[in-house]
Formats: C-alpha cells, sequence, structure tokens
C-alpha cells in the first residue's frame, strides 16, 4: 500500500459578531468604566453581562443598572498549554489566570483576566476589583483584569 | 414501546488514521456493527449520524455517512450537541424506535480530531460566547479546571488521591481492543506531567482521538442478545460560563438531575447498590471525582475513595469504565455512543477482557457544552 497523503487547508476567515442591544449597553459601559447588569423585576435576579432573559425565570431582564466593580473570586485556573486563539489565528500568550468573579449584588459570576499569576495566592472567598485600561474603546478589552481588592 | 440495544461496533481509536477518510472511518464501525447485530444494511430502517462539526472544518456530516451506513434512499437525521452528540444520538435513535416510527435504527458517532492538526481547543473555545467568555475561555480545559478548583477548594481532595482515576482508566484500556491510550501510568507521573490549566495537567485529561461508533437500536430483536433502555435523560445548561459555575443563583447540576430522572425510570433507588457497572463520559479525572457523587454513587466528597479503595475497578464493588473510558480514548462526537456501546456490551455479556461479572444494570453518560449531561440506563431485564 502506498503512503497515505493527507491535504492541508489554512484558511483565513473573517467574522463579525453582534452583541445586542443589552451587549452594546454593556460595551458601552465599560468604555465609560462602568460595570452594567440587567435585573429582573419578579426574582430578583442581577446578572453580568446584561441579557434579555432571567436565568431563573426566563423572564425578560426589562432594567439595566450599575454595579460595583468589586466583587468575590469564586474559582481561577492558571492555563499554562499552548492553543490557537480563534480570534487571531495564532497563538495565545500564555501562561494567564482567569477566575469566576462574582460581582457585589449580582446573582451569577463573571469570567475574566486576573492580574495574579500565581494561583497559590488565590483562595476561594477573596476580595477583587475590576481595573479599566485607561483608552477604552467600547470593547470587553477595556476592562483589563481584576486584580486583589483591600476592601 | 420496548427498545434494545442488539449490537454496536468501533474503531480502534487513534491520535491520527491517515489511512481512512472519514467515510472508511465511518464505515468500519458500522460494519463492525451490522456484524454484531446479525444484520444487513437492509435491516436499518432509518439512520441517526452525528459528530462534533468545528473539528474538521466541515459541517455536514450526514454527507459522509451515506453508502456504509446503508442510509442512501432512507430516512437519516443529524444530531450535533457538541460533546453529548454521542449520547444525543443513542436518545435519538431511542426515541425514534420507541415512538414507533421505526423498527431499527442506526446510530452513527464519529471525529477525526487529528484533522484540525491538534487544535481541539481552538474548535471548543469557539462554541462559546465570541463577545464575554472567548478571549479567557482555553476550551474544555480551563472549563473543566474551573470545576476542579472548585471541587478541590470544597473537599481538600489532593492531586495524587485525583490521579488515581486516570492509573485505573489505563489499566483497564490495556485489556480494550479499541482504546486509545494503554500505557501503563503511575499516580506520580500524573502529577508531574505538565501543567495544562491547573489544576489539570496532561496526564488528568482525556486524548483527542480519531475514530467512530455505531449502536443499532430495534423494537424487534428476534432471539439476538441484548440490552434494554431502561432510562433516558437529558439536561440542558444556561448560556454562559458564568451562569453555569457553582456559586451562580441559578446554578444546576445538569448530571446529578438528569441521573435521578434515569434512576427514576429505570426503579433505581439505591444508585451504590442497583447499579452493577458505569460507562461515565469522564473527560479528565477531576471531573470522575465530582460526577460519581453527582451520580449518587458516594457521598459528597468522598469519590476519591471509589478509586483509592479499588471498588471503581473491574473486580470491584461498583466497576466504573472497564473500558478505560474517555481518559484512554476521546473522538468527540463517536465518545457519549461510546459509552452507551460499552454500557450495552458489558449487559450483553460480549465486552471480553473488560467484562463486569454478572451485569444486570449498566449507566452510560455524556457530557458536553456548557456542562450538560445526558444519562441512558441499559439493563438486562426489559422492566
Amino acid at each position: 500500500m502506498s503512503e497515505p497523503i493527507a491535504v492541508r487547508a489554512t484558511p483565513e476567515l473573517t467574522f463579525r459578531y453582534a452583541a445586542g442591544q443589552y451587549g452594546s449597553r454593556f460595551l458601552e459601559g465599560l468604555r465609560e468604566g462602568r460595570i452594567l447588569a440587567s435585573r429582573c423585576p419578579r426574582c430578583p435576579r442581577t446578572l453580568v453581562p446584561p441579557r434579555i432573559a432571567c436565568t431563573h425565570c426566563s423572564g425578560r431582564m426589562t432594567e439595566i443598572a450599575e454595579v460595583s466593580p468589586c466583587g468575590t473570586l469564586l474559582a481561577w485556573t492558571l492555563v499554562a498549554f499552548p492553543f490557537l486563539d480563534p480570534f487571531t489565528g495564532v497563538q495565545r500568550p500564555i501562561p494567564y489566570c482567569y477566575g469566576m468573579v462574582k460581582f457585589d449584588g449580582t446573582d451569577n459570576t463573571f469570567q475574566y483576566f486576573l492580574s495574579e499569576k500565581d494561583p497559590t495566592k488565590l483562595r476561594v472567598g477573596q476580595r477583587v476589583k475590576a481595573a479599566f485600561r485607561e483608552e477604552r474603546r467600547g470593547e470587553l478589552a477595556d476592562l483589563l483584569h481584576f486584580a486583589p481588592a483591600g476592601d | 414501546m420496548n427498545v434494545a440495544i442488539i449490537g454496536s461496533g468501533q474503531t480502534n481509536h487513534r491520535s491520527r488514521r491517515l489511512d481512512v477518510n472519514a467515510p472508511e472511518l465511518i464505515d468500519e464501525a458500522v460494519q463492525a456493527a451490522l456484524a454484531d447485530a446479525r444484520l444487513a444494511p437492509d435491516g436499518i430502517d432509518a439512520i441517526v449520524v452525528g459528530n462534533m462539526e468545528h473539528f474538521e472544518g466541515i459541517h455536514l456530516s450526514d454527507l459522509w455517512a451515506g453508502e456504509g451506513t446503508g442510509a442512501v434512499g432512507k430516512p437519516q437525521i443529524k444530531v450535533a450537541t457538541g460533546g453529548t452528540t454521542g449520547s444525543s444520538l443513542a436518545q435519538a435513535a431511542y426515541y425514534l424506535v420507541a415512538s414507533g416510527f421505526y423498527r431499527t435504527v442506526l446510530a452513527v458517532g464519529w471525529e477525526r480530531l487529528s484533522d484540525s492538526e491538534g487544535e481541539t481547543t481552538t474548535g471548543i473555545v469557539t462554541a462559546f460566547d465570541p463577545i464575554y467568555e472567548r478571549p479567557t475561555l482555553a476550551g474544555a480545559v480551563s472549563g473543566l479546571a474551573i470545576l476542579a478548583c472548585q471541587y478541590q477548594a470544597k473537599h481538600g481532595t489532593k492531586p495524587e488521591e485525583a490521579a488515581l482515576v486516570v492509573v485505573q482508566a489505563r489499566e483497564n484500556a490495556a485489556k480494550n481492543p479499541h482504546a486509545h491510550l494503554k500505557q501503563a501510568v503511575a499516580a506520580a507521573d500524573v502529577v508531574k506531567s505538565p501543567l495544562l490549566s491547573s489544576p489539570i495537567r496532561y496526564l488528568d485529561m482525556c486524548p483527542t482521538s480519531d475514530g467512530a461508533c455505531a449502536v443499532v437500536f430495534t423494537s424487534d430483536p428476534g432471539d439476538r442478545r441484548c440490552a434494554w433502555v431502561r432510562g433516558v435523560s437529558s439536561r440542558h445548561n444556561h448560556t454562559y460560563l458564568g451562569d453555569v459555575a457553582e456559586g451562580a443563583a441559578d446554578f444546576i447540576h445538569t448530571l446529578q438531575l438528569a441521573s435521578a430522572d434515569a434512576y427514576r425510570q429505570a426503579g433505581i433507588r439505591d444508585p451504590r447498590n442497583d447499579i452493577d457497572v458505569v460507562e461515565m463520559y469522564e473527560p479528565c479525572t477531576w471531573a470522575a471525582l465530582d460526577w460519581a457523587e453527582a451520580m449518587g454513587l458516594c457521598g459528597p466528597g468522598e469519590a476519591a475513595g471509589l478509586w483509592a479503595s479499588g471498588t471503581a475497578r473491574i473486580d470491584g464493588g461498583l466497576p466504573i469504565n472497564p473500558s478505560g473510558g474517555v481518559l484512554c480514548a476521546n473522538p468527540i462526537g463517536a465518545t457519549g455512543l461510546i459509552r452507551v456501546a460499552e454500557a450495552s456490551m458489558q449487559v450483553r455479556g460480549t465486552a471480553g477482557a473488560c467484562q463486569v461479572a454478572d451485569v444486570e444494570t449498566a449507566v452510560a453518560t455524556g457530557f458536553g457544552g456548557s456542562f450538560w449531561n445526558e444519562v441512558m440506563i441499559v439493563g438486562a431485564r426489559k422492566s
């Protein structure tokens, strides 16, 4: 039997994702250095990122409200293995640390980068605060990371 | 209506199958399943096929399972639910037979993870919200690392204890001709293997495999050795990983919910004693611990003991993954269906060197998406 042949394809594809009305408000909020959440008037639930349907009752979340940039760290991981980032087509810079943070006054967690890169210095229940970059453009990267908070 | 599994077939799962293309890979599993079920292709009335589309960069898996499955000129539908694709295929095939619409249905799951040159994580990242979660997520590895972090914080389990899951999985895989990773590992190797996403290390995580699986469901088994479907359940989850993490107000454990529902259908009251063997979709060692507890196989924080004590071994009191499980073979679109195939083989007594003695009831699970789960229970008796 002859040597098996494999044919290579290296496509470059471009996508454009709609943030929607709730997401657009959230990203505008980040530009202003604010964290915006959606609220269910019945349950009550306050969720970040804001969205149309409540995770509890599936009802419409009709209110948008600013929440504190401070929160509690509930879980984290240090990502140390190489892989291609589907956003860029090249390897994502490693290592990096991200965690699940419950903003004060909200009912879910938000997944984002942590400033701390040593997982042994992290603990469940740790207080953290969202840090914003100086020049903001209305995108998720306006949020730099969660840094340890002294409150 | 009563539905039986009368045959299954698998490829020998490997890291890279360059000797076959997608239709040929599928064909291997289908021919093996038809032979096991003692059926010719015209004995199949409808086909359900699926993979997890993003890994090969080809999206119409229905197209790739034509001649070999006997699908040409017959009803065929595609089912794709991510990691649970294989278990969803089994459920869809079950419902098509149970409804009375078709007598015999073939479920076919497949994946060629080597086609994306090892970039499985890239494919999985694209499954999640492009604006909020893709920038941080590192595929299933980091998603499961969050679960592992919470499990460890809650129970104080040590990495050496979690490592016993893969130590045993490799021992079992060495007996399974279809398994991909069969080399023995020690707990000390696992905790020293390269860090992927803390606390998950290389040997804690399942591989990426090329492979296919096919399972035959029928309402008319005749005199064939069969495994009767006794319980079927699926529980979906929220959109955002921030909503499915423990600590979110509307957190649900979908495996706990699906297990409870399937147990109720099958009349299982005491899972630890009423179940004879488990084929669990355990993509990493830490997940196996959390999920054994969610399935009620032990109490909270006690799961490591199932492996440490030998209870989970093939000859133990409650064997878990005698096939070697997902930790030893993971062609994703087939993986959940392999659990069902292996569970049915245990009931039918065709599991070879992986056979557990006297199996009346076997449970298969499927995991995928934003932590959603499916459960299928098969048994030696109809009811």
